[in-house]
């Protein structure tokens, strides 16, 4: 016990007297929550929208006023004729194109459907569909303005974010994020850099046991980690107004087997890597990045296919998001989150046992 | 002078031969991010899990719930009478949308009276949800009848039209995309780490005591990633056409000739990361969180810059693959000419001037 703690007290020493750990820790993951919080939003606003109304009249006008009076659409241009979609969709100062065509209001006085023709641009897909929907939303409201309104109506209850704000689904996301990053890369720095500078040699010869080594060397990190989720969740609750539904007993606990496995990845990744610039490639290109895109971070995992979707059950993150977005959106706790939990440390276990025997492998 | 900086080139191609790893990284990575990106990710939303709560039981309401099932886009993962269970499905995230059929829907709708159904939906993944409830409103707008209230004109429809990528293919909108993260990251943190490497070694004095200058050093040390993300590009593009069927719509040859233009950029960035940092470490670092990060989230990559805020929307014109991007989207999806993205052009070729002589010079300080 004495010798794990004096480990501890001279790898946080270590710490202490890297000059350049201190804006790693705390500027780094501040700048990139508030860039992802700003930046990585999903919500689609202000479609660019370009309009040709070939019928000109009041209830032509009045149908493009449904338009350009939702929060949905900006009026980027308008044109004469169709032919001069061509150059703004392919620019991008369009991405949706409504053409009224000539006629429509007399067709729909005379109690036939008046058409309209909406073109969109599919290149930019999330825009474009998102702005599809968006238009068929504002003909039905034309339409039932028009007393034509469905027998059945679909009134939709939406539970957990009922604005349906993007940020609140993405920032406990960054969270997780962030410690993966830090946690994982720091760690497996620290260990190949005693290798390279040859002082693990100096650590071999002392009374400690390789376990009581490692151990030493990653309860520092977890304190990093820590400190991580101290620094950005102000930024999430105060700032971004992200709701903490749940109990933060709950997450700061169920943080822990999460912790485990990016430990557990960054001692591994430091017996796969000779040099700190291997390490540092390893764990952003082999591990951070594959896992943040199967995670569910950003793509739904029910959207990969089959092969894809039984890989991601070996991305620690995975399980972790579901527990972060559990406990800030829905409010759930142990009782709903068990299953995840197991699997965290069933996986932070089998990476440590195999981080473990590459370890000595590699000392001996 | 050519066969001096030539010279300096074969030496960086021998070194880079002679580390295995990094090499792997280079060109693996970008095909392995394009595999991904390819067939696993991808925002169309399908195998919806839905719970039906039917507490109606007639045959209409099972024909509602049928014509979910049918549409190809919901998996029932419940079935009952009893709304209670809901709760439960929906904590533990089993459903992700639930569909309630009222009592008495069947008869109310064989008499034509109006009746509403209730939609419950998982709203964390705002996204998702948006899209599940379009399906939705797109069924039940389709099987159910419409009724005339007023005396007023008849309703408004419309006949969709998706250009450029008519399938809404998320592949083919994130390939340009990948094509200019891969050869951000890679130009950007590949030449950094090349010349710091010499710094850090000390090499650096032993290349100075040679006749060559600076500009010969600086060319033939970016030539050869010049090469290799040339190679990259290429090879990006050929996969991305035989695997996904991606084409090049535009012009071939401006394609390249403003690939070559982002690549001198992204090199140009490289050199001036080179001269700030003094380790590869703190050049690594560097080199990703201003190549990387800004790429992924700040170009239009993924999340459309019409949506950011404005401040962070004239922020993003500090990052040259925004200009890139759009410009690729414009080439390889809309088949569109100079007079369309010549903007995005002039607009990465300032940029370059600039990223150029300001390395050339902090470059020439340093030695």
């Amino acid at each position: 016990m004495r010798t794990l703690l004096n480990i501890l007290k001279k790898e946080l020493l270590q710490l202490k007297r890297d000059p350049k750990i201190l804006p790693i820790l705390f500027i780094a993951p501040a700048i990139q929550l508030t860039l992802l919080g700003y930046a990585a939003t999903t919500d689609i606003r202000r479609v660019e929208l370009a309009v040709c109304d070939l019928d000109r009249t009041a209830a032509s006008r009045e149908l493009v006023d449904r338009f350009t009076s939702s929060t949905y659409f900006t009026l980027t241009a308008t044109v004469d004729s169709q032919e001069m979609f061509t150059p703004l969709l392919q620019s991008g100062r369009a991405r949706v194109a409504l053409t009224i065509p000539e006629g429509f209001a007399a067709e729909r006085a005379a109690g036939r459907p008046g058409r309209v023709q909406l073109v969109a641009d599919g290149a930019d897909a999330m825009s474009g569909t998102i702005g599809l929907g968006y238009a068929a939303a504002v003909l039905g409201d034309a339409s039932s303005a028009a007393g034509i309104s469905p027998l059945v109506d679909l009134r939709p209850a939406v539970l957990y974010n009922p604005d349906l704000v993007s940020r609140n689904f993405m920032i406990p996301g960054i969270l997780g994020l962030i410690i993966m990053i830090m946690t994982t890369m720091l760690t497996a720095m620290a260990i190949v850099r005693e290798s390279e500078l040859g002082t693990m040699e100096q650590l071999l010869v002392t009374p400690l046991t390789p376990s009581q080594l490692i151990v030493g060397k990653l309860i520092p990190y977890a304190l990093v980690g820590f400190v991580e989720v101290f620094t950005v969740l102000p930024v999430a609750l105060f700032w971004f107004d992200v709701p903490l539904r749940g109990s933060l007993v709950t997450l700061l606990l169920l943080t822990l087997p999460y912790m485990l496995c990016t430990l557990g990845l960054g001692l591994l990744i430091s017996t796969l890597a000779r040099t700190q610039q291997q390490a540092m490639m390893l764990s952003a290109f082999v591990f951070i990045m594959p896992q943040m895109l199967l995670s569910g971070f950003a793509f739904p995992i029910q959207n990969m296919p089959g092969i894809f979707r039984v890989f991601t059950y070996l991305v620690p993150l995975r399980y972790y998001l579901i527990i972060l977005r559990g406990v800030f959106l829905k409010g759930v706790g142990l009782a709903v989150l068990w299953p995840e939990v197991l699997s965290l440390v069933a996986l932070g276990l089998a990476i440590l046992v195999l981080a473990r025997i590459r370890f000595r492998r590699q000392l001996a | 002078m050519l066969r001096r900086t030539l010279a300096v080139a074969v030496k960086e191609l021998l070194q880079l031969r002679r580390d295995p790893r990094t090499a792997f990284t280079l060109f693996g990575m970008p095909i392995a991010l394009l595999l991904l990106y390819g067939y696993a990710l991808s925002f169309d939303v399908q195998h919806i899990r839905l719970a039906v709560v039917d507490q109606d039981g007639s045959r209409a309401a099972r024909d509602l719930a049928d014509s979910f099932l049918q549409s190809g886009y919901f998996d029932l993962v419940s079935h009952g009478g009893d709304p209670r269970v809901l709760d439960r499905l929906f904590d533990t995230g089993k459903a992700q949308a639930a569909l309630v059929i009222p009592a008495k829907y069947g008869s109310e709708l064989a008499a034509r009276r109006p009746s509403t159904l209730q939609f419950v939906l998982d709203g964390s993944d705002s996204q998702t949800a948006t899209t599940i409830l379009g399906y939705a409103r797109q069924i039940v707008g389709s099987v159910t009848p419409v009724v005339r209230t007023g005396t007023g004109n008849a309703a408004v429809v419309q006949a969709p039209l998706v250009w450029y990528n008519p399938d809404l293919s998320s592949a083919r909108f994130l390939v340009p995309g990948l094509l200019a993260f891969i050869l951000m990251v890679t130009s950007v943190i590949a030449t950094a780490l090349a010349v710091v490497r010499e710094k850090e070694r000390g090499t650096m004095e032993s290349l100075r005591a040679t006749p060559l200058v600076a500009i010969e050093l600086l060319v033939g040390k970016t030539l050869p990633y010049l090469l290799l993300g040339s190679a990259a590009t290429a090879g990006t593009l050929v996969t991305a056409r035989l695997l996904f069927d991606v084409r090049v719509r535009g012009s071939l040859l401006w394609l390249a000739a403003v690939s070559l233009v982002f690549l001198a950029v992204s090199l140009g960035w490289g050199i001036l990361v080179s001269t700030i940092a003094e380790t590869q470490q703190v050049a690594f670092q560097l080199g990703l969180l201003s190549s990387m990060l800004p790429t992924f989230i700040l170009s239009g990559f993924i999340f459309p810059i019409s949506s950011m805020p404005r401040g962070l929307q004239l922020i993003t014109h500090l990052f040259p693959a925004r200009y890139y991007l759009t410009a690729l989207r414009e080439i390889i999806l809309k088949g569109a000419g100079p007079e369309v993205w010549w903007n995005q052009a002039v607009g990465l070729v300032v940029y370059g001037v600039a990223v150029l002589a300001l390395a050339t010079v902090r470059t020439v300080r340093s030695l």
